[in-house]
């Protein structure tokens, strides 16, 4: 409660300067954000979408915040040389929560295609912001979401207007840079209208050694027949957090990739909500996490079949080492209108310590009669009998732990569709395995 | 190039070999014959050093070294192979990286720099064609999905890449149809040479007929009650593993 007055103070006391340098789109959600972070707090691990992570003691440390947005001066490619070989995509950055629109691709985007500040686009397009914003994040039901909409001044936009196909991959790279300890609440808003099609990629890094605290809402929505790839991958360090809370909707004919990769971080919760809203659209959702040390890495997901003749498809990985702590919580949801839908949920785990802890809860709803879903979830550690046949050919105890593993998350990661991502996704995760990969690849502060 | 001097061995506290004295000399194939239980698979397990197994007394003797200071790899490294009985599926491990992680690491135990990946993609195709191997198995994650004669064929694919001196058959006939036993043990034959030994452990004489074992050992409640030569396997084909014991 302690953490949360703070916070409820400075929104009282920087209100107007927090409008000041933001839009008229966001700040008209502000008021009733804060009613409902004043009446909701942070979430305790009494509440079931949060009984794996503490969230309020995240808050505990005293983090500092750019409401008067001022400039923090940085090169990303500088601090960022992202070199997935043969991965042509248009690159961006986001410095915190700022776009930076110093450093755009060369290569244009394709007509009426948009990428870049939240903020920026809610006073140029607000009627585009105005129907999209905080209509998928409810405040209402969610701490963090409350205080994010509360405090988040700029973000991200990515819109494709109808019918158009992006051909090249968008990646955008979160970097993280302070001089002092920093909250950044970062907000993106991803319209993807009917029939047009987008891949996106969000690398989180952190170019700092400062402590980081991270809320990103993300509201993501997917048009008729639209289709949306979705990869987050996540290499920053101990001593980040971050509370990612990303809302998708689909409407019909639709098809949704998500994968969200952790390779390195300190304390890591995605809450991932789907739902369906048109008929015969298709998700595939993913996730692998590579975790040590203290890392804990806690997903949250929910899928809402609200009506009939979708697919899901949830596959999540986790390897923990060390006291590293992970915890998958699936609950997919077939409400009765949602008859002939298909759903599987695997969350599977790898425990290679005595000391790591899994926490799994995959959930199944079902209050339909015609459907077909299934749900499981396995934790168990490095089958020895594989180690063995392995050693028998000459291949090192450790070595063939390191094979086995890697083949364990490759599962996840061949389940997306950008082959050259595929390529330095393998890559990154055996050398995140052999304890190679410092801090966050490419960076060169970490070199 | 092998010799177990009154080797004991256990698992969870059970004693299953009490005493094997056993030498392998260059060249040499033996057979190791005996009722279920009797402690064949035991006596493989240890000899590459399976970590269920404790080894309570005794020696084994490889090359002059003393196997059991050594870890299974190195055992490996040192030119051991076991065929097993019931080869491990491994999920989302290619052949090839399997068997280049394999090789690679024996070549760094000599002292020798990683092989070539050309070279290495050319030794795999020659070695493929001795057990009639095809391409596709070769590209898929080490034995999943692969039929019982597959895994079989899959294992001495394996030896003829590792190149091992003493290799240990274990049942490798069990689970085979006629031709793929043929194609399995014509495989093995190939890459017989006067420096390399083998075990075969086997319930029947038909492995035999092609393998031609030197020796015929009988083991029994974890002894070797009896040794002779080729027709001895003839006689247990015939007449069982009974008259053995009640000549005891």
């Amino acid at each position: 409660m302690q953490s949360s007055q703070q916070y409820i103070d400075l929104f009282r006391q920087s209100a107007s300067l927090i409008d000041r340098h933001s839009a008229p789109a966001m700040n008209a959600l502000r008021a009733a954000a804060f009613d409902d972070f004043v009446r909701l707090g942070f979430p305790t691990t009494k509440e079931e979408r949060y009984k794996y992570t503490d969230v309020a003691s995240l808050f505990a440390p005293d983090y500092g915040l750019n409401l008067g947005r001022i400039d923090i001066p940085v090169n990303p490619y500088d601090a960022f040389r992202c070199d997935v070989p043969n991965l042509s995509t248009s690159l961006f950055f986001v410095v915190n929560d700022v776009f930076c629109s110093r450093f755009l691709p060369k290569a244009s985007l394709p007509e009426g295609v948009l990428v870049g500040s939240l903020c920026e686009a809610a006073v140029r397009y607000p009627s585009l912001v105005e129907r999209c914003y905080g209509h998928l994040a409810s405040s209402g039901e969610d701490g963090i979401t409350a205080l994010n909409t509360m405090l988040a001044q700029d973000g991200l936009l990515v819109y494709v207007p109808k019918g158009v196909q992006v051909e090249r991959p968008v990646q955008v790279v979160n970097i993280l840079r302070a001089d002092v300890d920093l909250m950044v609440n970062r907000r993106v808003l991803i319209v993807v209208e009917e029939d047009a099609a987008i891949k996106l990629l969000f690398c989180d890094h952190a170019a700092d050694d400062r402590r980081f605290l991270t809320t990103q809402v993300t509201e993501a929505f997917v048009g008729e027949r639209a289709s949306l790839d979705l990869y987050c991958l996540e290499e920053t360090h101990a001593k980040n957090t971050r509370l990612s809370n990303l809302y998708i909707r689909q409407e019909a004919s639709s098809h949704v990739c998500h994968n969200a990769i952790t390779l390195m971080g300190g304390t890591t919760r995605n809450r991932t909500d789907l739902v369906f809203c048109g008929e015969n659209a298709s998700c595939d959702m993913g996730g692998c996490v590579v975790a040590d040390h203290t890392q804990h890495v806690d997903n949250n997901v929910l899928i809402d079949h609200r009506v009939g003749r979708c697919s899901s498809n949830v596959l999540y990985k986790y390897v923990l080492d060390h006291e590293a702590t992970g915890a998958f919580a699936g609950r997919v949801l077939v409400r009765p209108e949602a008859q002939q839908t298909t759903s599987v949920e695997r969350n599977q785990n790898i425990c290679a310590t005595r000391q790591a802890r899994m926490y799994t809860q995959p959930m199944l709803e079902i209050y339909a009669d015609d459907v077909k879903c299934s749900h499981g979830s396995t934790v168990g550690q490095i089958d020895e009998a594989a180690l063995f046949y392995m050693q028998q050919r000459g291949i090192s105890r450790q070595e063939a732990q390191l094979l086995l593993k890697f083949a364990f998350v490759g599962e996840v990661i061949d389940t997306m569709k950008l082959e050259p991502l595929q390529d330095r996704l393998h890559h990154l995760v055996e050398k995140r395995f052999r304890g190679e990969l410092g801090r966050c690849e490419g960076c060169r502060l970490c070199k | 190039m092998l010799e177990i001097i009154d080797l004991h061995a256990s698992i969870n506290g059970k004693e299953i070999l009490k005493g094997i004295n056993l030498t392998v000399r260059e060249g040499e194939v033996h057979a190791l014959m005996g009722q279920n239980g009797a402690g064949k698979s035991t006596l493989s397990n240890v000899i590459v050093g399976h970590p269920s197994y404790t080894v309570t007394q005794g020696q084994i003797l490889f090359n002059g070294k003393d196997l059991l200071a050594l870890s299974p790899d190195e055992r490996a490294h040192e030119g051991i192979f076991l065929s097993f009985q019931q080869p491990v599926e491994i999920p989302g491990v290619s052949m090839v990286n399997f068997m280049r992680a394999a090789l690679n690491a024996r070549r760094k135990y000599q002292g020798l720099d990683p092989m070539a990946a050309g070279d290495f993609l050319k030794l795999m195709r020659e070695k493929r064609k001795i057990v009639e191997l095809d391409n596709k198995l070769a590209s898929r994650s080490v034995n999943e999905g692969f039929s019982g004669g597959e895994k079989k064929r899959n294992e001495i694919f394996q030896m003829a890449m590792l190149e091992p001196r003493l290799s240990i058959l274990d049942e490798t006939d069990s689970g085979l149809d006629v031709d793929a036993l043929r194609v399995v043990a014509e495989g093995f034959n190939k890459l017989r040479t006067p420096e390399t030994s083998a075990i075969v452990i086997t319930h029947y004489q038909r492995l035999l007929d092609y393998l031609k074992p030197d020796v015929v050992h009988v083991l029994m409640n974890g002894r070797i009650v009896r040794t002779d030569g080729p027709q001895l396997a003839l006689e247990i084909e015939k007449r069982g593993f009974d008259w053995i014991r009640e000549e005891l």
